[in-house]
């Protein structure tokens, strides 16, 4: 029978399966990788402690500090004393668990979504799991990859494996070739638009097409973190030479006659032609504009150019309602136009866009002036690697010349769990991957974007269409 | 882990709004704790409290009005729970004293939360929330009875019945502890590793 690449990862981490008619395919699945944090597991070694249990694979779990951190500086107690105790409760944890810790300061210390992969922890066919809803991005490698709860944290730790129910499966083919100024972030808000910030609850994505083939690794983080903005519990991108090449080389890639081992199998990791999927969805390249979100949800979204819509645009009631209340949270009216709407700060960073191609891109743009007058502009790279690459390439020089502030690494506004945070009536460019109400602070309005988009937001005081700086 | 849940009969308070995401039921500067509990206190902050501080409770919100307090069911509309994979989302609501959540549809990493806390995730149509939405809006006192082994939600004269994988069923009922019974597995996860190719061992 033709299977897909989730039936293929599937498959090979089935430990115990069981298939009832009601609910279709069930199993306990093995996981590879587990990644940790300081938010999400200190419940989970808590709970582990209560019952005298072990972690059953450290070796296979990796933990460092990224969302309660100070980006501005290295103290662990910067941020206050509750985030200082969670960022110690990790590192103790870590201790007497014999888990491998990258903590604030460490050269692999990064955003927990951008240290893995740059590492070579993330390998095609693997199951991976965190406690964070963004493990989506992984899956840019061909990995099954999703985001746990912290009792599930726990269940890992103590057992590597989960219990799990087989998901629908959905393709997301993207047509024919990207035009300039058009990136992964706007191919990713374009498919929530199209299909929903609900579109794809219950099922495992997998990107195709000739628009996702041609992107580079990072690009299909940023296109796989976002799966989980439209429901998904995971999206996946077929494992190819782009992504073999990234993978080469890398700390804890395979290495020796293990590489050509790897590459024999990760060759394998495709959808068969003939698979068939619960769910298909087209879109073509040609048609994607530069995006930004006007709502207070991923999926209500539009192009630069496109008017703010009207209530009256949506026939569902809920969608209607959903719109009215944007709306008003986002001071909006609707038919406005998007660059006559002031920002007056401007986040570039997260697991969605903090990657060294993000940086470049944001600095592409950021040469070409100053951020404007009242608006606050931050660059927070997603890793320490990511910071030393950028510094050697000196773009901190660029975005410091333009006015942007340079930052150390961490998850920094994309939620604002340190003192990174907009108040009341702030409006923000930012390249996160959240626009919900107080998001980045209460009362705060978050717009998302590329990171050329954002750093044309800085400049212009407004949101501008970054095609017009090509 | 707590014993089961088989049969609840509880008011319900009408939160009438779609894609409540997890931010809102449980805002980031309260997830910096250590400890599972105590997170009642902040559920729906923003909403429901008019200053950061929780001195002043916003009385348009409707957790804030004296008619549904001490209701123990939440009804909501679909893809509630979205976004993050915080467990401090049911914890918030089993700690506000929640037992039951209704709507018509549960964003999945969420859903499994509210799984793995005894916290009973019902899904039922539009059109029966809207039905149990007028109820419960006219008459906050109603008194709405969840029966997990039977699969049904009554209300009046009303009955509707609702589905839940059976595995979330079980672990429900009989409050198992979940690590417990996989752990019970452990000869079978061991021979799974022992078949791993070399270069995937860890």
């Amino acid at each position: 029978m033709a299977t897909t690449l989730y039936d293929k990862i599937w498959q090979a981490h089935i430990v115990e399966a069981k298939k009832t008619a009601e609910t279709g395919e069930e199993g306990l699945m093995y996981i590879d990788r587990h990644l940790i944090h300081e938010v999400t597991s200190p419940q989970a070694f808590a709970g582990l402690d209560d019952k005298n249990r072990k972690v059953r694979c450290p070796q296979r779990t990796f933990a460092t500090m990224d969302h309660s951190i100070s980006t501005r500086s290295l103290a662990l107690d910067a941020c206050g004393p509750t985030n200082k105790l969670q960022l110690q409760t990790l590192a103790e944890n870590c201790e007497k668990h014999g888990i491998e810790l990258f903590p604030v300061g460490h050269q692999k210390q990064g955003i927990v979504h951008v240290m893995g992969p740059e590492l070579g922890l993330i390998q095609p066919g693997m199951t991976v799991v965190c406690g964070d809803s963004h493990t989506a991005t992984h899956g840019a490698f061909g990995a099954l990859a999703f985001g746990i709860g912290t009792s599930q944290v726990e269940h890992v730790f103590a057992t590597q494996t989960l219990k799990q129910s087989k998901a629908k499966s959905m393709k997301v083919q993207v047509n024919g070739s990207l035009p300039i100024g058009i990136t992964a972030k706007d191919i990713i808000l374009a498919i929530i638009g199209k299909i929903g910030h609900a579109g794809a609850t219950g099922h495992v994505i997998e990107y195709c097409g000739e628009a996702i083939s041609g992107l580079s690794m990072e690009e299909r983080m940023t296109v796989c973190n976002m799966s989980i903005e439209a429901g998904a519990k995971a999206g996946l991108i077929a494992p190819d030479q782009t992504t073999f090449d990234y993978l080469q080389g890398r700390e804890y890639a395979p290495k020796g006659d293990h590489w050509q081992q790897a590459i024999d199998y990760w060759s394998t990791l495709v959808s068969d032609a003939n698979a068939s999927f619960d769910t298909v969805v087209e879109l073509k390249a040609a048609d994607i504009t530069p995006q930004v979100t006007w709502g207070t949800n991923p999926g209500q979204v539009i192009g630069v150019n496109q008017a703010v819509p009207s209530p009256g645009d949506f026939t569902d009631p809920i969608d209607k309602d959903s719109a009215n209340k944007a709306l008003s949270y986002m001071d909006l009216t609707p038919g406005q136009k998007l660059s006559d709407l002031s920002v007056n700060n401007v986040f570039i960073g997260s697991c969605t866009n903090g990657r060294i191609e993000d940086m470049r891109a944001a600095a592409a743009i950021a040469k070409h002036g100053k951020v404007a007058q009242g608006v606050t502009a931050i660059v927070v790279p997603g890793s320490v690697s990511v910071k030393a690459q950028a510094e050697a390439e000196h773009l901190d020089k660029i975005f410091i010349e333009a006015g942007f502030e340079w930052r150390l690494p961490g998850c920094s506004m994309c939620l604002g769990m340190n003192d990174d945070i907009l108040t009341q009536g702030d409006r923000c460019a930012s390249t996160s991957n959240r626009n919900f109400e107080g998001r980045q602070g209460r009362g705060a309005r978050t717009h998302l974007v590329s990171p050329a988009m954002a750093a044309a937001a800085a400049l212009a005081g407004h949101f501008a269409d970054v095609r017009d700086y090509q | 882990m707590t014993t089961g849940i088989n049969i609840h009969t509880g008011s319900a308070m009408p939160l009438n709004q779609a894609n409540v995401d997890t931010d809102q039921i449980i805002p980031k500067q309260f997830l910096t704790a250590v400890t599972r509990s105590g997170y009642g206190k902040h559920l729906f902050h923003d909403w429901r409290y008019l200053d950061q501080h929780e001195q002043v409770p916003n009385p348009d919100f409707v957790l804030n009005k004296a008619q549904y307090q001490g209701a123990s069911i939440l009804l909501t509309r679909e893809n509630f729970g979205c976004g993050s994979s915080r467990e401090h989302a049911p914890w918030s609501l089993d700690d506000y004293g929640f037992k039951v959540l209704i709507a018509t549809s549960f964003a999945d990493i969420f859903y499994g939360n509210c799984i793995n806390n005894q916290l009973l995730p019902v899904q039922l149509t539009n059109e029966q929330m809207d039905q149990l939405f007028a109820i419960v809006e006219q008459n906050a006192d109603a008194q709405i009875t969840v029966d997990l082994q039977e699969q049904s939600v009554k209300v009046n004269d009303l009955s509707f019945g609702f589905d839940i994988a059976q595995q979330h069923k079980t672990n429900l009922l009989k409050g198992l502890d979940a690590i417990g019974q996989t752990l019970e597995l452990g000869d079978k996860i061991t021979a799974f590793e022992n078949n791993l190719p070399e270069w995937q061992r860890a």
